[in-house]
């Protein structure tokens, strides 16, 4: 199930912006994708009020846009955490056991694939070649890439960047302090 | 009129007539789940109500043909039975059989279609596909039960017809597929306090009226 997170303040402003622009376009059907688009590319997320203002803008249902939004991959329904997590299943990375790794960070995060964890730090998405197929399997942890991936670097994958929030917490404190 | 020849029996129909529907007021059971009188468009999406045309090559789905001429049909060749079983073995492959906690019990469709077919109602050789939640709450009076659900679109279309927007959709794509409603609305939220025609059109025990108090995800019998 996707789970519905309370808006930032930097949403909500953004969200606020495209209400604005909303008077400008004509409602009708035939806007309803560039419109999802348009918030995708504000909130890098369609979260549950923006469904609502672009269906109440069309004249449509929720249910109907929710529909039309979940039929394309281009679209996602929870914020891309902090350190998005893809796992390559590329044909290569296929064979050479990617579901295993995939698997092994939904258990480790505790969330499935196309969720964010609920601090919004870690998010997981499957990815098809990312190009390094003789690193099979690959997975990522935002930009850094991670080649012949096993279920035992899964975890220390998630403790290197937690170690590295908790450095940089206590780095502020001491300044703080000073 | 437009004469039909069905099984043997004769018989006229207006011209544009719907065979299905034609058959079905005539008496002659064809099985169906998708099949919805007033829709302006057939859905043509179970796969259940082959027939076979003479001069046609392949079994057609009965609801998507239009009698235009003359017809002679069969509803129980060989052939047509084959692909109904199919079809309805691939529907029950993905369908949570509770027969004795559901609902629907005794007054569902594929039940009835399994008996008339002679399929049992768990088939064997399929693989059984896990489908999400037991029952899902997110609409504010209406339980679906994604895994009783055989995605015919009766309730989407039922709605749609109704009140021209559908407060549920088919979500996801693909195998993924589920009916699923999506965020209130409160003026459509009210109609459908009102209205539970999707709930009437459901022909499993996909769609339940929430009862107050309703706790349990299943009735009490
Ligand atoms: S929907 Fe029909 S077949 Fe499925 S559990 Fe309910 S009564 Fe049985
Ligand atoms: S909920 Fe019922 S009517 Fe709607 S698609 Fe599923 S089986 Fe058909
Ligand atoms: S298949 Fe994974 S990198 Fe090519
Ligand atoms: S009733 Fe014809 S395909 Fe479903």
């Amino acid at each position: 199930m996707l789970m519905e997170m309370g808006l930032d303040r930097e949403e909500i402003a953004a969200l606020a912006t495209i209400r604005s622009e909303l008077k400008e376009i004509p409602a009708q059907r035939r806007y309803l994708i560039p419109l999802l688009q348009r918030v995708q590319q504000a909130l890098s997320y369609l979260p549950q009020a923006a469904i609502q203002l672009v269906a109440q803008h069309l004249h449509l249902s929720p249910s109907e846009v929710y529909g039309v939004a979940t039929f394309y991959n281009q679209f996602r329904f929870t914020p891309p955490g902090r350190h998005p997590v893809r796992v390559c299943m590329g044909t290569a990375c296929h064979v050479k056991g990617g579901d295993i790794i995939l698997e092994h960070f939904e258990r480790k995060l505790e969330i499935k694939e196309g969720e964010t964890t609920p601090d919004r730090e870690f998010s997981i998405e499957r990815v098809a070649c990312v190009g390094c197929c003789a690193l099979a399997p690959v997975a990522l942890m935002g930009d850094a890439l991670h080649g012949h991936m096993m279920t035992g670097k899964v975890e220390g994958l998630i403790l290197r960047v937690q170690i590295e929030k908790e450095k940089a917490r206590r780095e502020m404190g001491d300044r703080d302090e000073r | 009129m437009v004469e039909l020849i069905v099984d043997g029996h004769r018989m006229t129909v207006p011209p544009g007539q719907q065979l299905l529907a034609a058959c079905l007021a005539e008496g002659i059971y064809i099985p169906h789940l998708c099949h919805l009188e007033e829709a302006p468009r057939p859905a043509a999406a179970c796969r259940l109500c082959f027939v076979e045309i003479a001069g046609v090559p392949a079994p057609q789905p009965a609801c998507t043909i239009r009698v235009a001429s003359a017809l002679k049909v069969r509803t129980d060749t060989p052939a047509v039975r084959r692909l109904q079983r199919m079809a309805l073995r691939l529907l029950l492959s993905a369908h949570h059989i509770d027969c004795r906690r559901c609902h629907a019990n005794r007054a569902c469709a594929l039940q009835s279609i399994a008996r008339f077919l002679k399929v049992g109602l768990h088939p064997k050789p399929l693989m059984a596909i896990a489908r999400p939640d037991e029952v899902d709450r997110h609409h504010p009076f209406i339980d679906h039960y994604p895994r009783r659900c055989v995605l015919c679109g009766r309730c989407v279309r039922t709605c749609r017809n109704g009140n021209d927007h559908p407060q549920f959709s088919f979500t996801g794509r693909g195998i993924d597929t589920v009916v699923r409603h999506y965020a209130s609305n409160l003026a459509l939220d009210k109609r459908c306090s009102e209205c539970r025609r999707c709930v009437a059109a459901c022909p499993v025990g996909a769609l339940q009226w929430r009862r107050e108090g309703a706790g349990a995800s299943e009735s009490v019998d």
